[in-house]
């Protein structure tokens, strides 16, 4: 398997057993829900890395694949409850959007298994938990360590 | 060149405790850019703060990271320190490693990595922060009001009596809404149109209102400070400043029998020429023209206009449309009662002696149809048994709503009192699921009508209702004795749910604010901005918020009021800096922005040359409408609107930051 990452080299982490693992999240509800586990100090997995966007109608599609080229195994994308959005219809946007960028991540010959799409309000600091560490498992379950995730 | 510090807190041992912060310290002198960094006990602390605000003035920081709580928790704070030394508020990042680090992990190695992580992800966000104003829009000082209903009036009054210009638009020929179609109302049985015609007759005279009857808001645009509305004044017929309400024309209209007065609940007729009641606000007839033998026949009736001394029906008046620029908006439109033709076993609409509460109301009031003596639709007798059903199409969720009305337990008590002081020796029976009766004295009242006026409370359901020689037969259920019962009686009382008025829908669609499934509209937050609908500018008062009584009407009201006083205190509106801009060079009009922005926020702006020719059409973004969501961004293909504080480029760097 030849090497195609770019950015800083680490060695360590993001083996099977270890896999990197971002998420990107709106502002007002999974962030918040996220703060929520941690006041609660509920424990997960913390193979996660967090980037917060105002909200999830600003995450691009291409921030995913983004993350995938920097050597992420995993992706989440997380935002309010539809009906919930903060900016209204913000999520609904997004919803949209995704339905037809699976397609083209599949495509790609992404492993839609690596990405994962989930919502999460203020008040589900439990939900977060149970959804970092459910999907971590999912990922190292995988049992792949292609440090390219694009299989053409 | 980027001259960046990061500040690493212990937040005592709740983040030392479980992440090197020396490490993270260390790690941070050797990000690119970062020119100093110092761990501390706790950063939030006046000493830690201080240290800041010296650290960016010793050293000439651009930008600052703080490695700390949630920035939901101090953003804030460290903001504001760093202003007192001249940075931009935004050049200040929060790597959140408490909420999201140290809390949450429990290996110090690994928590110590994630933490270094996102440190070194704030770092490179920071230094491609670019400096954000945050946006002053000016404020029209002048408020409008849509809807006259208690809510609406306790609004418009709060508003004008703080010194503010207000437009009181509603859409009947009267203001009053529900409450002044009420007989006497629960707890404190104060007569309705007693307490309400003062307010209604204040609204009127007040110097500061506007009131516009029969007449309804058509276009709403602009933002906070700036509503462009149009209002349609539909043509009342009456030339109003010449009449003088004597009454001389409806007496003098022939279509008496003819047209269900709506006032009434359809318990009576009105003419085609009317006012709805005989306190209506303004006292002003309006031409029904739908009806109307003038329009109807060729233009041939002309009796009204015959009697009416000063000469004011004009049968020519057109709509008229009104422009105004206001600053804000309450929406206050009020209920409808459910459709009880849904509940065919209780035989509303076949069965004459079935009533809503509302028509029961007309039938209590002194200015109803039957003087306040209440009489059966059917024949007009006196009832001597009235059986009421509660929870008609509330809680139902098969059929009606899932909710609970809220008014209804305490209307039918109200009823069922009201039935037995008017008819000596009568009886009544209320059919219900549960009593609901939580505010100052209602559990009180209810009491009374139990004990007192000897209402019998049967808990259970109406499984059919039937006529038989005259009287209406009530089959069902007291499930607490566990018998089937029943009820030969003169008449049957429905309290039917509340649901939000007929075309608020359109409203709320014209406002940009949201709804809920059965069209109530939304607040900001349930809890924390009652008042506030999810656009700014934007207040909700009454029961087009979901069901509730009188005094929480008024207090609604009032609210919306305080809220945009407190707007108006200012003369400008301060919007947070993090929203949408395009870059004008590259945008290609594509609109594709427009199309998504759930705000309205994007218009299109014509670049002109010194002649004046437009030489470029670009997306331009109101501050006042963008709430920064960034849906956008992702609609444009030239790339060419971004949202401040969240660029495209940060993100790409912050993904980078985390490469492996
Ligand atoms: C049978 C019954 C009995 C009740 N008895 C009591 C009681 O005894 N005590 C008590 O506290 N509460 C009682 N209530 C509740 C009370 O009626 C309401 O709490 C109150 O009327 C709500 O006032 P509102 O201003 O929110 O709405 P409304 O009274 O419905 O007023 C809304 C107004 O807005 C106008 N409007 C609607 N849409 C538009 C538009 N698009 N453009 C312009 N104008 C528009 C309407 O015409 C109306 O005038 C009772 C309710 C019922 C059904
Ligand atoms: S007769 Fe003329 S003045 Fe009198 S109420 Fe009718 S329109 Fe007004
Ligand atoms: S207020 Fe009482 S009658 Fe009305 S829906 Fe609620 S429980 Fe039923
Ligand atoms: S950021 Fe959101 S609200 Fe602002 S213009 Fe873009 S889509 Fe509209």
């Amino acid at each position: 398997m030849e090497d195609k990452k770019e950015g800083t080299v680490k060695s360590e982490g993001n083996n099977v057993s270890d896999p990197r693992i971002i998420a990107f999240v709106c502002n007002w509800c999974t962030y918040s829900g996220a703060d929520l586990a941690g006041t609660s100090r509920m424990k997960y997995s913390d193979n996660v890395r967090v980037i917060k966007l105002p909200c999830s109608g600003r995450i691009d599609p291409l921030f995913i694949i983004e993350a995938f080229k920097k050597g992420a195994k995993g992706v989440l994308v997380s935002g309010c409850h539809p009906g919930d959005c903060h900016y209204i219809s913000g999520n609904y946007h997004s919803r949209r959007k995704y339905a037809a960028f699976r397609d083209l991540l599949g495509f790609l010959g992404v492993d839609l298994n690596r990405i994962e799409f989930s919502w999460i309000s203020a008040s589900e600091g439990n939900k977060w938990v149970s959804v970092i560490n459910e999907f971590t498992d999912k990922i190292k379950s995988l049992n792949d360590n292609s440090s390219d995730i694009f299989k053409k | 060149m980027a001259r960046i510090g990061v500040f690493v807190c212990w937040c005592g041992s709740n983040i030392a405790g479980t992440v090197d912060v020396a490490k993270v310290t260390e790690e941070a002198k050797k990000v690119p850019g970062v020119v100093t960094a110092v761990d501390y006990k706790y950063m939030c602390s006046d000493p830690g703060q201080n240290s800041l605000r010296n650290m960016i003035k010793e050293q000439k920081l651009t930008g600052v990271v703080l490695a700390a709580c949630s920035p939901h928790m101090h953003e804030n704070t460290f903001r504001k320190a760093a202003v007192k030394e001249g940075l931009n508020p935004y050049f200040v990042e929060i790597a959140n490693i408490r909420e999201q680090v140290s809390w949450v992990h429990e290996d110090k190695e690994r928590a110590t990595q994630k933490a270094v992580d996102l440190m070194k992800m704030m770092v490179e966000k920071v230094k491609r922060d670019r400096p954000i104003e945050d946006v002053r829009v000016p404020l029209n000082k002048k408020a409008l009001v849509i809807g006259g209903g208690i809510s609406g009036i306790q609004a418009a009054l709060d508003i004008a009596n703080g010194g503010v210009e207000v437009l009181l638009v509603e859409k009947e020929p009267s203001i009053g809404g529900r409450m002044i179609q009420l007989d006497e109302t629960f707890p404190t049985l104060d007569c309705s149109s007693c307490i309400m015609t003062p307010k209604m007759v204040e609204v009127n005279q007040h110097p500061n209102i506007k009131l516009y009857t029969y007449s309804e808001v058509e276009d709403v645009s602009g933002y906070i400070g700036n509503f462009k509305v149009k209002i349609k004044k539909k043509a009342r017929s009456v030339v109003e400043k010449d009449c003088t309400g004597c009454g001389d024309c409806w007496n003098a209209c022939p279509m008496h029998k003819n047209v269900k007065s709506e006032f009434n609940m359809n318990l009576s007729e009105r003419t085609a020429i009317y006012v709805p009641f005989p306190q209506a606000v303004p006292l002003v007839p309006v031409l029904d023209r739908s009806v109307c033998l003038h329009f109807k026949k060729g233009g041939k009736c002309v009796k009204c206009y015959e009697a009416c001394g000063p000469k004011c029906i004009d049968f020519d008046i057109k709509d008229e449309i009104i422009e105004e620029t206001v600053g804000a908006i309450v929406a206050s439109t009020g209920y409808d009662l459910m459709d009880n033709s849904l509940y065919g076993e209780y035989g509303y609409g076949k069965y004459k002696d079935v009533v809503s509460g509302l028509q029961f109301e007309r039938l209590l009031s002194a200015s109803g149809p039957t003087e306040g003596v209440i009489k059966r639709p059917s024949d007009g007798t006196t009832p001597q048994t009235i059986v009421f059903i509660q929870c008609v199409g509330s809680r139902d969720p098969e059929k009606g709503v899932p909710y609970c009305s809220k008014v209804c337990c305490m209307y039918t008590a109200k009823h069922a009192k009201l039935f037995a002081h008017k008819v000596h020796g009568s009886q009544s029976y209320v059919f219900y699921i549960d009593i609901r009766a939580t505010s100052k004295g209602y559990e009180e009242f209810v009491r009374g009508t139990m004990e007192q006026d000897g209402a019998v409370y049967l808990r259970g359901r109406v499984s059919r209702i039937y006529e038989d020689e005259g009287k209406l037969i009530v089959k069902g259920a007291d499930t607490l004795s566990g018998n089937q019962v029943e009820i030969a009686a003169d008449m049957v009382v429905l309290a039917t749910g509340v649901i939000p008025k007929k075309g608020s829908d359109k409203v709320a669609q014209m406002l940009g604010i949201s709804y809920d499934k059965y069209g109530f509209f939304t607040e900001s937050h349930p809890k924390l901005r009652p008042a506030e609908s999810s656009t700014a500018g934007i207040y909700l008062a009454g029961m087009a918020q979901g069901p509730r009584d009188i005094p929480e009407s008024v207090v609604s009201g009032s609210a919306a009021a305080s809220k945009i006083l407190g707007l108006f205190s200012k003369n400008e509106y301060e919007v947070e800096g993090t929203i949408a801009s395009v870059n004008e060079a590259t945008c290609v009009a594509c609109f594709y922005c427009q199309r998504v922005c759930g705000f309205s926020a994007i218009s299109r702006k014509e670049i002109k040359d010194r002649s004046g020719k437009v030489i470029k059409v670009v997306a331009s973004v109101n501050p006042g409408l963008c709430t920064g969501c960034g849906a956008c961004v992702n609609a444009c293909f030239s790339k060419s609107i971004d949202v401040k504080g969240f660029m495209d480029d940060q993100i790409y760097a912050e993904i980078k930051s985390l490469a492996i």
